[in-house]
């Protein structure tokens, strides 16, 4: 009896699920998307609570307590820091399923019930989560700045690597024949805690929405395979669920970037020297704040394209304040977002949704580009190798084949920028060295209060 | 017995990654960030294995081990549900009517015009 009731309960998650994730396709209904797996959640968690094999429930509310706990202030972070949380918790979910794989192979190698499909199981399980585990904590470590952000590499690298991968797989094999030869289940684990580590070492900031993607992914795979060792179906749906969200993800992040897989995880992509070389010294032209709000107030249709440093300088409530100034003056203001802008898939976009800028205004990159020669400003904000347009034509540039957001087709550009530094891997980028463009120094945040009080005394002179 | 369990839950997993594909190349770009926050959420469902574990008492190791493991993946419900829903709150239409128009009427369409 109580084994229908649990197996009901299953089935009842895996619907709600499913569920919450399609409802995720709209803004307005994808609240209701939580709600349902909140419910889902909840009904395998009591249907659980029912199996006949649990004895002793102390430790199980002592850890659902814990978890709360610790959960909690976690979803307060600021959102700025959310990829960092987003990695964290992948570490959290690899742990859960690499602590399981080695629970129940110890129990069953107590027993003495270990088959080769249950020890073939249980190695993957334990190589996903544990390879989770480091390697997430590591990219949080980077993305909190707790660890080196540039990448790290020496030579053989990816031979070490792929090495310490195949070493594992092997231990795995050799283990699923003699599954009671318990020294190569202790290889497994420790061999894919240190893979995990060293994945992440070679790989810089900007691929960060990439690797979080493929993390996600491998988080949701150590649940299906947590799934295949206990038999249980609902793990293996979420997981699977799971999996594939990552995957696409990835997907999506790596043709945004004109990169394989293989290119962004044992690429480096840090290392590549700057091949182009800008020969003679070229000029920029400076605007100050005033000139900026000059033009912005003159234009009809704006375009300002994000970037990560936007979000460094918490410059997104002053980006809403200007797009509030400039709309109410009747000039139409759009947001250019480009997949791999910021640290994590749709980083963009969740910022400035606190900013309080409505979701209509953010459009995707392919949506934008055929309307930005009709545009009169191209504003930028901390967006840099997104907006440059040598990856359309320099063959010799690192980004050649990426696509852009076409800033240069606007009639007139304005970037705001702390300097010329070149930025990420040290591409020059020649939009600032275009005709039409202004650079406006300084800081995001700074700049552009500078700019929305030159707008709003604007405003009130015509009063 | 184990040869029929492992297909039927090969099986499972086809079809779910198939439905995972589907459904999630329709989650709107806009979200990607609440997609990943919630497919993390709903991958703590580890916590039912978890669970067993801790409950099973079978020996101290398992049992500590089987605890962290609750632990963890409940802290990823928790957290994960939690920001997720804070950041969908936080995406609004387009306000309609009032709000945006009644700070400068005036000022607005007519510097709209005077260009």
């Amino acid at each position: 009896m109580n084994e229908h009731v649990i197996q009901l309960s299953y089935l009842i998650a895996a619907a709600l699920f499913i569920l919450s994730l399609r409802w995720l396709n709209h803004p307005r209904t994808a609240r209701r998307g939580v709600a349902a797996g909140v419910a889902g959640m909840t009904a395998a968690i009591i249907g659980t609570l029912l199996a006949p094999e649990i004895v002793d429930y102390k430790w199980i509310v002592a850890a659902l307590v814990v978890g709360t706990i610790a959960g909690v202030p976690l979803s307060w972070v600021p959102l700025t820091a959310v990829p960092q949380r987003t990695a964290l918790s992948h570490a959290f979910g690899g742990l859960a399923a690499g602590l399981v794989g080695c629970a129940k192979y110890a129990m069953w190698l107590d027993q003495g019930q270990l088959t080769t499909f249950r020890t073939s199981a249980i190695a993957l399980e334990v190589i996903l989560g544990f390879l989770t585990f480091t390697g997430s904590l590591m990219a949080a470590g980077k993305l909190q700045e707790i660890v080196p952000t540039r990448p790290i590499t020496y030579r053989n690298q990816n031979l070490v690597n792929l090495s310490l991968l195949a070493l594992a797989v092997v231990s795995a094999v050799y283990l699923s024949i003699t599954p009671q030869y318990w020294p190569a289940f202790v290889a497994i684990i420790v061999l894919s805690l240190i893979f995990g580590v060293l994945l992440i070492i070679p790989i810089g900031g900007a691929d960060m929405p990439t690797v979080i993607s493929l993390l996600n992914s491998y988080a949701g795979l150590s649940a299906v395979a947590m799934g295949f060792v206990l038999g249980n179906k609902l793990l293996i749906t979420a997981g699977a669920l799971d999996g594939s969200s990552g995957l696409i993800l990835s997907i999506i992040m790596c043709r945004a970037m004109n990169r394989s897989f293989t290119n962004v995880l044992f690429g480096a992509f840090g290392q590549v020297q700057t091949t182009a070389q800008l020969g003679e010294a070229k000029t920029v032209k400076s605007a100050t704040s005033q000139d900026v709000a000059d033009i912005l107030t003159n234009a009809d249709r704006v375009v300002i394209v994000p970037g990560y440093g936007m979000a460094v300088a918490q410059a997104q409530h002053r980006v809403h304040e200007l797009y509030d100034q400039l709309t109410r003056r009747g000039v139409d203001v759009k947001f250019a977002i480009h997949p791999v802008a910021g640290r994590m898939p749709g980083h963009m976009n969740v910022l400035l949704a606190e900013a309080e800028i409505p979701y209509e205004s953010l459009v995707e990159m392919d949506d934008i580009n055929p309307e930005l020669p009709q545009t009169d400003v191209c504003l930028v904000v901390g967006a840099n190798d997104v907006v440059n347009p040598a990856a359309r034509h320099d063959k010799g540039s690192p980004i050649f084949g990426m696509p852009i957001i076409d800033a240069d087709k606007a009639k007139t550009i304005i970037a705001i920028k702390r300097s010329m530094n070149p930025g990420f891997a040290g591409i020059e980028n020649e939009l600032y060295y275009d005709e039409k463009t202004l650079m406006a120094f300084g800081d995001a945040k700074q700049v552009l209060g500078d700019v929305v009080k030159a707008v709003a005394g604007e405003a009130a002179a015509v009063h | 017995m184990e040869a029929f369990d492992l297909w039927s839950m090969l099986f499972v997993f086809m079809l779910a990654t198939f439905v995972g594909f589907q459904v999630i190349q329709n989650v709107s770009r806009l979200l990607h960030t609440p997609l990943m926050s919630l497919t993390n959420a709903i991958s703590a469902i580890a916590v039912v294995g978890s669970i067993l574990i801790a409950g099973e008492r079978e020996s101290g190791f398992t049992t500590i081990l089987g605890t962290v493991a609750v632990a963890a993946s409940m802290t990823n419900i928790v957290s994960g549900f939690l920001i997720t829903d804070r950041m969908l709150k936080m995406f609004r239409e387009k306000e309609r009517g009032p709000k945006v128009s009644t700070a400068q009427p005036q000022a607005s369409t007519g510097s709209g015009r005077a260009r």
